[in-house]
């Protein structure tokens, strides 16, 4: 038995990604977080817990960089 | 069509319609006034705009925008407000954007006068703001050429992509003579590199900032590349009796006319005189000056200026023929005489006789 | 296996790559936090949401404003720092199917734009303005902005800015505010989730009014800049809602979309050959063969007298009539403080060969037209020259010359018992006509016809020439 699939869910462009964290603290269900690791231009960019995203894309709108988000919503089967 | 007497400053505006102009922005000034209202008057009846500004620096820069979608468009005004203009032809020029500016000079510096004055040679032909750009300009000094170098100023800035001055005094604004225009030419179809709001415009780009030092510089040498073929193309004086002369006045604009006058006055009294008056400016006829000055004795520089023109002139022959430069200002215009008074006082007195009787 | 539908994504009218970049071509080059991406990406969603990318002209100045053009994939020109909104101007005008957005920051706008902003505000030109208020000069290292709030410290103001040295800070909204034309008037904040949809729906509204071509939008932004701020970029995002609301309260301060009509279309360009009578170049009179001169001539004439006493109307029907009798003529007048009375004279030619000066310096007529007149122009006159002098008694010892010819009469009198004292310079131009043979009267009528368009004005005028032969008419 596999589990019910999150209503959403977030793509985040590790590259695009300047680690601002105005997504991190935005996102009503608090499923992003900024990574250990550095990316390309040396910030810690923002990930996707991989869990809970309920595609509200308010994490695309508070996110300064204008292509760094792609927001996705579950198609009902 | 037949001539007309008109007033140069009326002149501009119908020859700009004729030419195809349709947007005119500018700020009323004394004696460029009656640029504005014939334009406020002809150009909504010929389907364009007209839009006095809230000053030159809007105006120029409402120039910017029109020539960015590829309208044939001008301002014209005096001194004062061509100093405030300065900083939007340098842009105008980087974004290699074409319109024609009027200057009809008056007395400076500051407020000055109003009276006739050529103060703005320097601040047109050389430039006037920041960089390293030209302004081409085009000096009438009669209503018909009031007309006839606007419509050229037009394909100028057209052909080399820069605003163009047309620079005249007071007198030569505010003058009536008859004037004969040009049959109308309809409204070419905007450049291709004109931002007009069009799916095929979309990927066009007006501007002229160039972050990287040798983009800049290729920009740079790009807009000098065009002021050399200018220079090559496009320098133009007119030559009155300089075949047999012996002594060559040099000057542009009214004191052009003077000078002719000038010239029949001294050659009834038996002075061998020509006459070289500059109709580009920028690009300086240097050529003729030069070819000029192989067959003469000397050359005077005449101009309502401290000696701005003089010194193209030095430049162009470089030492070898003696200049004299004889100036007024403040709205002093020279009569003819006064002129011939200036080259006896000059030439008979500290030189030899033989140099005026030949 | 979920499928998942894609709800928000970049822009289409930014570009994918941005290849106008010299660097870092992925990115923009705002720093992290910073409110001009998300005012972007607002403006890129509600240019998408309209379907006009391809109508859209972008005018971005000087500042953190100026590289929209790396991003938007819409007609962008690139201005100088301020004046966007004449710039824009100019091309609104002259497209008026386009859609304008001027996006510009609070040095550009609110300092050394204020004059051009206020005036495309107060003419109503159809543009949507973004004005991106940081309280901050970003782009060149944080020196004090005009909208930096009281106290707060920048490069410029390292002791905080201080009211009456500094002046308080400027609300942009609330001065257009008091203008008439503008259509919408908003200031909105990028402060937290709340504020940028709120912002959102400003954007698309103010976008709207273009799009049915309503007049002048202007949207405030309060903006973030952490990277000057020297605040993290949440903090900045309080520094927003908690301060600079402060001094700018956000909300909608006008909107009229309901009540502002469409911009009327402009009147459809009428055909080139129509130029010539809008022009009025074009004569009504039946084409006659340019006449041919009766005689060969070289007037050099002076007239001069008090503004308003029709010295260079009297100069012009002169040079009209010698042009329609087939000669070269010139008109030159002494311009300027004259116009507003005080003296006024101008330089009449009339000759046979082409004009070569313009300038009268020693007139071969002289029409003074008072006293003062003649004392200042009577020298000039050349010898066997003639003088035609309006003057109560004849002139002043001291004003006559036994080498000139000299006709003297009351004109104005004569002028008045026919009905108006104006009409002074017309007998004038009588008594030339009278005494020198100079051009037919029918030109100097035809002359007179095209400048006079009332008909009792014009029987005063040719009664006028018939009282100043009889003055002249050597008895």
């Amino acid at each position: 038995m596999t589990a019910k699939p999150d209503r959403g869910r977030v793509e985040l462009d590790s590259q695009e990604c300047k680690g601002c964290g105005l997504c991190v603290e935005a996102c009503p269900p608090k499923v992003l977080h900024l990574s250990s690791h550095l990316n390309h231009y040396g910030y810690h960019p923002a990930a996707y817990d991989g869990a809970g995203c309920t595609s509200c894309g308010i994490c695309f709108f508070v996110c300064p960089e204008p292509g760094a988000i792609v927001v996705l919503r579950l198609v009902a089967a | 069509m037949k001539a007309q007497l008109t007033k140069g400053n009326e002149a501009i505006v119908k020859a700009a319609v004729l030419a195809g102009a349709r947007a005119y922005y500018g700020y009323p000034i004394t004696p460029a006034s009656e640029i504005a209202e014939a334009a406020a008057l002809y150009f909504p009846q010929a389907g364009g705009v007209f839009l006095q500004a809230e000053s030159e620096v809007g105006a120029v820069n409402m120039l910017y925008g029109a020539a960015s979608a590829g309208v044939r468009c001008m301002s014209a005004s005096s001194g004062p407000g061509i100093s405030l203009m300065q900083e939007g032809l340098s842009y105008l020029a980087g974004a290699e954007l074409p319109c024609v500016v009027a200057d009809i000079m008056r007395g400076g510096p500051g407020l000055g006068n109003i009276n006739p004055e050529q103060g703005d040679y320097n601040q047109l032909v050389k430039g006037g703001g920041h960089g390293n750009y030209k302004t081409l300009v085009l000096a009438p000094s009669s209503a018909q050429e009031m007309a006839d170098l606007t419509a050229w100023a037009f394909d100028l800035a057209d052909e080399f992509r820069n605003p163009v001055a047309v620079l005249a005094d007071g007198y030569v604004g505010q003058m009536m003579e008859p004037v004969r225009f040009a049959d109308p030419i309809p409204v070419a179809p905007p450049p291709d590199w004109a931002v007009t709001g069009t799916a095929e415009s979309r990927k066009n780009l007006i501007t002229s900032l160039f972050l990287l030092a040798d983009e800049a510089e290729r920009h740079v040498r790009h807009l000098e590349s065009k002021y050399k073929e200018a220079e090559r193309k496009y320098t133009r004086a007119e030559c009155w009796r300089t075949d047999d002369a012996e002594i060559v006045l040099v000057g542009y604009g009214i004191v052009g006319r003077i000078l002719k006058a000038a010239v029949e006055l001294g050659r009834s009294r038996g002075m061998a005189l020509g006459l070289l008056r500059p109709i580009t400016l920028y690009p300086f006829p240097t050529v003729q000056v030069r070819e000029v000055g192989k067959r003469v004795k000397a050359v005077v520089v005449v101009e309502l200026s401290t000696g701005q023109l003089v010194d193209d002139v030095r430049l162009a022959l470089n030492g070898s023929v003696p200049i004299e430069l004889y100036s007024r200002v403040g709205g002093n215009v020279p009569s003819a005489e006064e002129v011939l008074g200036f080259i006896q006082r000059t030439f008979m007195q500290s030189r030899e006789e033989a140099l005026i009787h030949g | 296996m979920a499928s998942y539908t894609v709800t928000h994504e970049k822009a289409e009218c930014l570009y994918e790559i941005y290849e106008r970049k010299p660097e870092l071509k992925h990115q923009t080059h705002y720093c992290p936090g910073c409110g001009h991406g998300i005012a972007l990406k607002l403006l890129a969603r509600a240019i998408d949401e309209a379907g006009i990318r391809d109508r859209t002209i972008m005018v971005s100045p000087v500042g953190c404003s100026v590289f929209l053009y790396y991003y938007f994939d819409v007609g962008n020109v690139q201005v100088s720092h301020g004046r966007a909104p004449a710039v824009g101007t100019g091309l609104s005008r002259s497209l008026p199917e386009s859609i304008v957005i001027s996006y510009q920051g609070d040095g550009d706008l609110a300092a050394i734009g204020t004059a051009e902003i206020l005036h495309a505000a107060n003419r109503g030109e159809s543009m949507m303005v973004v004005f991106v208020n940081n309280g901050i000069y970003g782009m060149t290292g944080g020196q004090m902005a005009p909208t930096t709030p009281l106290g707060k410290k920048s490069t410029t103001t390292p002791f905080g800015r201080n009211e009456w040295t500094d002046g308080p800070p400027v609300r942009m909204s609330e001065i257009l505010n008091a203008l008439d034309a503008p259509v919408f008037i908003e200031r909105v904040g990028l402060g937290d989730n709340k504020q940028i949809m709120q912002a959102g729906k400003a954007f698309r509204r103010a976008l709207d009014i273009q799009v049915k071509r309503q007049g002048f939008s202007f949207l405030e932004v309060l903006s973030p800049c952490p990277t000057i701020w020297k605040l993290d970029p949440v903090d900045a995002q309080r520094f927003i809602r908690e301060d600079m609301a402060k001094t700018f309260p956000i909300g909608n301060l006008r909107d009229r979309t309901k009540d502002a009509l469409s911009r009327p279309a402009p009147k459809p360009a009428p055909p080139i050959a129509e130029l010539p009578r809008i022009l009025e170049l074009t004569d009504d009179t039946p084409e006659e063969p340019v006449a041919t001169p009766s005689k060969p001539l070289d007037l050099r004439l002076r007239i001069a007298g008090f503004g308003g006493q029709g010295v260079l109307m009297l100069g012009e029907v002169l040079a009209e009539a010698g042009l329609e009798a087939g000669y070269n003529v010139s008109w030159l007048p002494s311009y300027g403080p004259e116009m507003r009375s005080g003296t006024s004279n101008c330089h009449v030619r009339i000759c046979s060969d082409p004009v070569d000066s313009p300038l009268v310096s020693n007139p071969s007529v002289l029409i003074a037209m008072n006293e003062p007149s003649l004392r200042k122009f009577l020298p000039s006159v050349e010898p066997g020259g003639m003088v035609i002098y309006n003057g109560e008694t004849e002139p002043p010892e001291d004003c006559r010359r036994p080498d000139v010819r000299f006709i003297t009469a009351h004109f104005t009198a004569l002028a008045d018992s026919l009905g108006s004292s104006k009409a002074t310079n017309i007998v004038m131009l009588g008594a030339l006509l009278e005494a020198e043979d100079l051009i037919e009267e029918k030109y100097v009528a035809s002359a007179l016809r095209g400048k006079v368009k009332s008909q009792r004005w014009l029987n005063i005028d040719f009664a006028a020439i018939e009282r100043g032969r009889e003055i002249a008419c050597p008895v």
